[in-house]
């Protein structure tokens, strides 16, 4: 075997790819910010490594390697809240949660409702620690009143439309919505969440809403958002993405709509399967304060058995920066949304796979092979030509959570002093080390 | 026997001795009141803010009247003329205010948990005057000194709140403290105005009055807000007034010796008739003058309780 030249190899670690059904001890060589090849050890990779170059050689053992994760669900936040995340931030914090690869909402200021917008933030991501996908919108400014051009933002090179943070009320709206993506081959993302049912709430109705005296979101206006958007993707084709899934009555709509043939997909975002409602009335922590809300203990066992038989195909963290002032005022007055993107690998250790509910190749499939199809994205496997894209993981290191850690600007994150196992090592983008762990 | 906590944020979880000890007080305050000198001079030297977020007549002025019977100073703060109409967060608010060294802060706000969101904010200690429809702990406290000072206990009575249990934190903090004081606890009102699983308050639940009231010792009516017909909860204040509106026939339905009380304000002729509201069995103004006692006594209670006396 002739020496080729290699950027990077990554040895004794045991890699796991649900892509190509591998999980085993093996080598990976990079080359030109590719895979290029994944092989056993055996005689001559060893005769080949030993005398290789030291700093080209990253040296996994214990560790489990995986495709770079890839989360579907972020919120970047610029342009125009860059005080509480920027392009840049939220890619480090994507690194440091060894996320390679994130889409982001549109829901910016501007909204990404033209190509303009599409333009700014892939120039803004060119330097970024990890893969930045837009994902446009569905209606112009978020408003629900007429579609955004969509051909345009696909033009652009957005991987999905969405309106996400509102629900497209009108139905005939959103039948639109679908027929006129299915052109382009692009999932619509359905925030689904009735503003009539829901508008007003702040948390999950249930006894917890009636004891704290709160204005609740109850479960049935997600599972009627959802069906209905079943309903209309079955009718018109098309392929319909949900967010978020947050209650057992969603989650069985997709099952049997899943059964029935109808071309649907779904995501969890971690907090619902770890959070519950009655978290909320022990301090009026604003960072517990989410959309759709955190639900009831029979909710998060809904969600963790949609995630092992497969109705949920993917795990999306929903990384919803707010800056502290904003979150530091009257439940009511807070706004929704949580960090998620350093926890979420922490969150599926410990909830999912230390209870022995997923496997670390379901997990995988979760974080990367899943994202990638449904986004129809590069990535989400190792094999040979795919991209460098790689995350190195200490399984069972334990590790605490600590405001030092975070590398969002913003700091709202519920999960902060709690202790998780599983702790990423390295992050590889490209080919290029972009997070190191300590 | 002392309070445990140096905060009355809500009834729940606050135990029976507690609440003894907070009515057997007033009863002192409540002899006071009556005197031709009203004053005593318990708190002189402490500051206390009424921080009211929301309009108010009955909490406001009885807070006030009891901080003045203390001999606390007592400053009162109005949203309309204070810089939260300029955009300032309620955590710089209060800090400023407390900057200029206050003791004590009565706070009444639209949204549930200020009052604990105080309590992280300031080194003041806090008294919720009603938070969102969350608690209203002395309006709830008052309510029960009352009844108990005409029955002279509290223990296996018959009470019964009718009304927009949904959108009140008087049926709350009631609920809480009459059932810790051994009381028996129904609410009743149409079924669009009661809560989301209300029933695991470990109370009964009717949407008929007239089931409700058979064999009830006590009736307290949860005020209806018209603006809620306006959203739909209900068809009619004609309607609201036929099936639950409280009327003299429908008192014939009570004990003997029963009650009538109102936390106010009244919408009379929608959920209390003139004749009822008016009526011999009516405690409706005792109830406001027993409320200055009792803030008196809660007041007293909590002045100068620090953190690290708190168990």
């Amino acid at each position: 075997m002739k020496a080729p030249e290699y950027d990077l190899v990554i040895r004794n670690g045991r890699v796991i790819d649900p892509a190509l059904g591998f999980e085993q001890e093996a080598v990976i060589f990079v080359a030109g910010g590719r895979i290029a090849g994944i092989v056993k050890e055996s005689k001559s990779t060893k005769k080949l490594l030993d005398n290789y170059p030291e700093d080209k050689i990253l040296d996994a053992a214990g560790m489990i390697v995986t495709p770079g994760l890839i989360d579907i669900h972020v919120h970047l936040r610029e342009p125009g809240r860059e005080y509480a995340e920027t392009i840049a931030s939220g890619c480090r914090a994507a690194a440091g949660g060894g996320f390679t690869s994130v889409c982001c909402m549109p829901n910016t200021f501007p909204v990404i409702d033209n190509q303009e917008t599409v333009q700014f933030v892939h120039a803004r991501a060119e330097k970024a620690d990890a893969r930045v996908y837009v994902i446009g919108a569905i209606t112009k400014s978020l408003k629900g009143e007429e579609l955004a051009e969509i051909g345009d933002l696909v033009k652009a090179g957005v991987v999905a439309i969405s309106d996400d943070g509102n629900f497209v009320q009108n139905p005939e709206l959103m039948r639109r919505g679908l027929e006129y993506a299915k052109m382009f081959h692009i999932p619509i993302v359905t925030h689904a969440e009735d503003k009539y049912l829901c508008g007003e709430g702040v948390m999950n109705e249930s006894f917890e809403s009636t004891r704290l005296g709160m204005k609740g979101r109850p479960a049935v206006g997600e599972v009627i958002a959802i069906l209905r958007d079943i309903k209309l993707c079955e009718f018109v084709g098309g392929r319909l993405h949900v967010a978020h899934v947050s209650t057992a009555g969603g989650v069985e709509a997709i099952r049997q709509a899943k059964k029935a043939g109808i071309h649907v997909t779904a995501e969890a975002a971690p907090h619902h399967f770890t959070l519950t409602d009655d978290m909320i009335g022990v301090a009026f922590d604003t960072n517990l304060k989410v959309n759709p809300p955190v639900r009831t203990q029979k909710d998060v066992e809904a969600i963790i058995e949609g995630l092992v038989d497969g109705t949920i195909d993917c795990i999306a963290s929903d990384h919803a920066p707010h800056a502290e002032e904003e979150k530091d005022v009257e439940f009511d007055k807070a706004p929704s949304g949580m960090l998620g993107l350093q926890t979420t690998l922490g969150l599926v250790k410990t909830q999912l796979i230390d209870k022995g509910y997923l496997s670390w190749a379901d997990a995988v499939s979760k974080l990367a092979y899943n994202p990638a199809r449904i986004m129809n994205l590069p990535g989400g496997t190792l094999n040979e030509g795919a991209p460098a894209d790689i995350t190195l993981i200490d399984p069972e290191r334990k590790w605490t959570f600590r405001d030092k850690d975070i590398k969002s600007i913003s700091r709202n994150s519920p999960y902060l002093g709690w202790k998780f196992s599983g702790k990423v090592a390295f992050t590889i983008a490209g080919g290029r080390i972009v997070y190191r762990g300590e | 026997m002392s309070l445990r906590s140096r905060h009355l944020i809500g009834l729940e979880g606050v135990a029976r001795e507690e609440i003894k000890l907070i009515l057997d007080t007033a009863e002192t305050f409540r002899e006071i009141i009556e005197r031709p000198i009203k004053k005593v001079p318990t708190l002189r030297g402490l500051t206390v803010l009424n921080l009211f977020y929301e309009p108010s007549t009955r909490t406001r002025i009885s807070f006030e009247l009891a901080e003045k019977r203390l001999s606390a100073d007592s400053i009162s703060f109005a949203t309309a003329t204070s810089s939260v109409k300029k955009g300032e967060s309620l955590r710089d608010t209060v800090q400023n205010i407390e900057a200029m060294k206050i003791d004590m802060v009565v706070v009444r706000h639209s949204s549930a948990g200020v009052p604990y969101y105080l309590t992280q904010c300031l080194d003041s200690n806090i008294i919720n005057g009603g938070d969102g429809t969350h608690e209203h702990p002395t309006q709830a406290l008052l309510d029960m000194f009352t009844i108990r000072r005409k029955y002279g206990k509290l223990d296996g009575l018959r009470v019964i709140l009718v009304g927009d249990v949904k959108h009140s934190r008087v049926t709350r903090s009631n609920i809480w403290g009459l059932k810790t004081m051994g009381a028996s606890v129904a609410v009743c009102g149409p079924s669009t105005l009661l809560p989301y699983e209300v029933e695991k308050f470990g109370v009964d639940v009717y949407t008929s009055i007239e089931e409700a009231l058979d064999g009830a010792d006590v009736v307290n009516i949860m005020r209806i807000q018209l603006e809620r017909q306006q959203a739909g909860m209900f068809p009619s204040q004609r309607e609201y007034t036929n099936l639950w509106g409280l009327t003299r026939e429908r008192l014939r339905l009570l004990n003997k010796n029963y009650t009538v009380m109102h936390p106010g304000p009244m919408n009379r002729g929608v959920e209390i008739t003139n004749e009822v509201a008016d009526g011999d069995a009516s405690v409706i103004l005792e109830q406001v003058t027993n409320g200055v006692a009792v803030r008196m006594a809660v007041l007293y209670l909590l002045s100068g309780k620090k953190e690290e006396e708190t168990q």
